[in-house]
């Protein structure tokens, strides 16, 4: 009895220990499913916000109507219904606010509760109107036409460039300039870190003695754990002021300051894993290049450097995933503009700083919040890209050279 | 004086440990000597004095004098690449760079500044053929080194040492990561190569010691036991601890 | 042969010019490093009192103290412990010690080392949608400790898979022919073996938990809470988040700013206190189980 309460223990233990090991697992399918679930909902909905809808007079010959159509038509860069497929007619923008040039305050009763009714009649009565209306209004017995738009679509999600997400009445969403400025940032860093990372690397796996070896690996190990917000706190006191004053700019936040702070942060990565990658290169293989009459730089430069440039390319695309999804430091010193990117010496802004700055003002559930989780959904494709780009690398690695 | 390489009260330390004791010793030009001994005898560290590589372990200490071609090798100024430049060596893997095979030959070439393609290409497809391997790779100079099989790979690496023109080409036991066949061709090779070349060969088999050299060094606990003839060491050795080790008592 | 001369005078000048400049390089980078602290220390060191560290925020945040920021941020890091350590642990242990199938293992790998990829910002919308709405957590220690938790997860599962590893066969090997059992060998013999470098990851991870802030921005932090919290489904104000928010988008961005150097030596001595312990620990650990 006692021999089998025993083995049920063990058996129990065991299968907590199983249970345990598939928490990882289960912890990206979820990511997966929410992420994507939120994301992808982006593009069956319309980019007018919920809750509202675009009316026009029922003898308006138009019936399709683009996002970025009604976006010219509120901005008043299209003013003639021919241009949309419709009759030779100007066209009459109504808001909401416009209310008060038709009626009187009188006339929209003591709690407004005539407004649907008189912006029904409204409608009605002119022929060119286009209307941006809560959708409450255009219920039972609305005289006007409601307009469907098409639904975000996922090739302009990725073409475009205009991200105002919060437009109205139709929102515009093209990450086209968030992707940009994303990997404008983080090739900047990568630039910046790569000969850096890779000369310490090198002085530290193979000119450097032990001594100072041994100095120099903990200051690494923790320069890789200062918090990020740490190094955007920095860059905002120190790298931002001074690249405002070196390149004479009204501001200093910009791409060159995301791309400096990152890079410092690549830094300790790229270090770590090219040293690994440096260390590997047997002894003998050096050993032969000296014997041969090589001096040191190069048995470095001609053998252990190719042998080892498989780990140090991983070292580099790690350091790259790395910044790309980087937040708050970049957050902090970029200065967030949401426009393409020409030089960096410009504001740019990238897909983890959006996310940062925006969610909390979006609504949930909204169009705005889709959009949000649609940018994490690509991050999330990246990185993961980034990973199994490095696990293909290094299992290859391991197989070819044993 | 034909003798090639010879040393003399020579000891070495590595730090505390005394790993090679009062060794007297001479070898003559175009001859193949055998260092053979239990593992940890010393005789590698022996092997590797002749172009100084035991330099790159900290802590080693010489005393003693090591004379190649005459000069003390260990003197303050000795050019240790020209050294190296005579002395060619073979590791116990075999070892090529991560390059093409034809670059992989021409290395020496060029890490000693030489610069002319055509020499280059020439002296490349020589050692090749010296090496007994030009015919197995002739048509594919421009594939990556780590492509040929384990035999293979160690003739190119004993090509990549033939290339710069060594007179001494040191050997620590070339063979014993090949199967018997390309062990077989290894041996071949180094009694072609005798003609040319002073050959010392650390080995871990006997019968390899007994079939390649001419003279035979027994090393133990970082002393020369016995010195003389191959044939002479393994028919009638005169030490018993000599006779010990290649009947195969211990070891 | 006869050997170029001029060669040998070239590669050795090559030899040093690129040695000094690999030395001079690996020195900037090390410079970077005390240019970074010492700006923060210097700064930080003359605001940090007594009454900052135990006084609650005044003024918009340009006065007074961050103490519910330092109690938030140890209740997120022991939540996140609580929630990661026992999971990554276990986890560790059945990867190392149990699975035998070697597909099982490499795929359970990939899937920590991906989740050690994920930025955290995914980590904070995650957490977002799973913890404070589908599960209606709201913004509250609990979802935002589960999500640090989740983050931390794979450094812990990794850190004490190596400390697993680390610890020789022969020792498994003599727990079985002494008779024990599978799960004895490994809490009797493995485990003492391996706990010195298991705890020292454990510790590191809490340095790497206290400084996030992209995984809390959504799940708990609070902007200005001027009070301690009384339960796991409060908001609470935290280190990193603070330092965020009152050098960016506080009331006063240029009165605030000593605080923030405040706050971000606090967080950086965090980090070092927690580097110290943790070495301290595995070389005092690791001398007491080499005596035994």
């Amino acid at each position: 009895m006692k021999y089998f309460i025993k083995k049920l223990t063990e058996k129990f233990i065991e299968g907590a220990l199983f249970l345990s090991s598939t928490v990882t697992t289960l912890t990206i399918i979820l990511i997966v499913f929410f992420l994507f679930r939120e994301g992808f909902s982006l593009f069956k909905h319309s980019p007018v916000e919920d809750g509202f809808v675009i009316a026009v007079n029922k003898g308006n010959p138009v019936d399709k109507i683009t996002g970025p159509q009604i976006m010219d038509i509120f901005d008043q860069e299209i003013t003639n219904w021919e241009k949309v497929g419709g009759a030779n007619d100007s066209i009459i923008l109504f808001r909401i606010d416009n209310i008060s040039d038709y009626y009187t305050e009188a006339q929209l009763g003591d709690s407004f509760q005539y407004v649907p009714q008189l912006i029904s009649r409204l409608i009605d009565s002119i022929p060119g109107m286009v209307a941006f209306i809560p959708a409450t209004y255009a219920v039972d017995g609305f005289k006007g036409r409601v307009i469907e738009l098409p639904n975000v679509s996922m090739k302009k999600f990725f073409t475009e460039k205009e991200w105002y997400p919060t437009a109205q009445p139709a929102a515009q969403m093209g990450v086209l300039a968030l992707i940009m400025g994303t990997l404008w940032v983080s090739l900047g860093a990568i630039l910046l870190a790569l000969p850096l990372g890779l000369a310490t690397a090198i002085y530290m796996a193979e000119i450097a003695n032990e001594k100072t070896r041994r100095v120099l690996k903990p200051l690494i190990e923790l320069l890789a754990g200062i918090p990020s917000v740490v190094y955007g706190f920095f860059g905002l006191v120190i790298i931002v002021p001074l690249i405002q004053k070196v390149f004479e700019l009204p501001v200093g936040e910009t791409g060159l300051a995301g791309s400096i702070i990152l890079a410092i942060m690549a830094l300790p990565t790229i270090i770590t894993i090219s040293e690994d990658a440096l260390r590997t290169t047997p002894r003998a293989m050096k050993e032969a290049s000296l014997a041969l009459g090589a001096n040191k730089w190069q048995t470095i430069s001609r053998v252990t450097v190719p042998y080892a440039a498989s780990g140090i390319s991983a070292a580099a695309i790690l350091g790259m995933g790395r910044a790309i999804g980087e937040t708050m430091a970049v957050l902090m010193v970029t200065g967030n503009a949401a426009v393409m990117p020409h030089t960096l010496l410009e504001p740019v802004r990238t897909i983890p700083a959006t996310i940062a700055a925006e969610l909390g003002e979006a609504t949930q559930g909204g169009l705005h919040f889709k959009a949000l989780f649609a940018l994490g959904c690509i991050l999330f494709i990246i990185t993961m890209v980034v990973n199994l780009t490095v696990e293909y690398i290094s299992s290859k690695r391991k197989l070819t050279k044993r | 004086m034909n003798h090639i390489i010879a040393t003399e009260k020579l000891n070495l330390f590595y730090n505390d440990f005394h790993a090679l004791k009062d060794i007297n010793m001479k070898m003559r030009a175009n001859t193949v000597t055998a260092l053979i001994g239990p593992s940890g005898c010393g005789k590698s560290t022996y092997l590797r004095l002749f172009n100084r590589m035991n330099d790159l372990i900290d802590g080693v200490k010489i005393t003693g004098d090591v004379r190649v071609e005459g000069k003390d090798i260990y003197e303050k100024n000795t050019d240790v690449v020209d050294l190296r430049r005579k002395v060619g060596m073979v590791f116990q893997k075999p070892n090529p760079f991560p390059k093409t095979i034809f670059e992989n030959v021409a290395y020496g070439l060029r890490v000693n500044g030489i610069n002319d393609n055509g020499f280059i290409k020439d002296k490349v497809e020589q050692s090749l053929v010296q090496s007994a391997l030009w015919d197995e790779v002739k048509d594919k100079m421009n594939k990556s080194a780590f492509e040929l099989s384990g035999g293979q790979q160690q003739r190119l690496c004993i090509a990549r040492a033939l290339a710069i023109e060594p007179s001494i080409i040191l050997m620590d036991e070339p063979a014993s990561a090949l199967d018997p066949i390309s062990t077989a061709k290894i041996e071949e090779l180094i009694y072609e190569l005798k003609q040319n070349y002073t050959i010392v060969i650390v080995t871990h088999n006997m019968q390899q010691a007994a079939r390649v050299s001419d003279h035979t060094a027994f090393f133990y606990l970082g002393e020369l036991i016995e010195y003389g003839e191959t044939k002479e060491i393994f028919t009638n050795p005169k030490d018993k601890k000599t006779q010990n080790y290649i009947t195969g008592r211990f070891g | 042969m006869d050997w170029p001369k001029k060669s040998e005078r070239n590669k050795n000048l090559k030899q040093i010019i690129a040695f000094t400049s690999f030395k001079l390089l690996s020195y900037a980078v090390v410079m970077i490093l005390f240019l970074i602290l010492a700006q923060i220390v210097f700064k930080g060191f003359s605001v940090i009192s007594w009454e900052f560290l135990t006084a609650m925020p005044e003024d918009g945040m340009t006065k007074g103290g961050i103490f519910p920021a330092i109690v938030g941020t140890f209740y997120l890091v022991l939540g996140s412990m609580i929630f990661a350590f026992p999971i990554g642990v276990l986890s560790a242990i059945y990867i190392n010690e149990y699975t035998k199938d070697s597909f099982y293992k490499r795929f359970i790998k990939l899937m920590t080392n991906s989740l050690a990829g994920i930025p955290s910002i995914v980590f904070g919308l995650f957490g977002m949608t799973l913890f404070v709405n589908t599960l209606g957590f709201g913004d509250s220690i609990l979802a935002g400790s589960l999500t640090l938790g989740l983050l931390t997860l794979p450094v812990v599962i990794r850190t004490t898979e190596e400390a697993l590893k680390s610890v020789d066969d022969s020792f498994r090997h003599g727990g079985y022919a002494l008779g024990a059992t599978k799960l004895q060998t490994i809490r009797r013999v493995v485990l003492p073996i391996a706990f010195p470098n298991i705890i020292t990851g454990l510790i590191l991870s809490i340095g790497r938990v206290s400084g996030e802030t992209a995984p809390i921005l959504f799940t708990v932090a609070a902007y200005f809470l001027p009070k301690l919290p009384s339960g796991i489904f409060d908001q609470v104000m935290a280190l990193p988040y603070h330092l965020y928010v009152i050098s960016t988008s506080g009331t006063n961005v240029a009165e605030s700013q000593p605080i923030a150097y405040g706050t971000a030596l606090v967080l950086i001595m965090i980090v070092l206190l927690v580097n110290i312990a943790a070495n301290t620990l595995r070389r005092y650990l690791g001398k007491k189980v080499k005596m035994n």
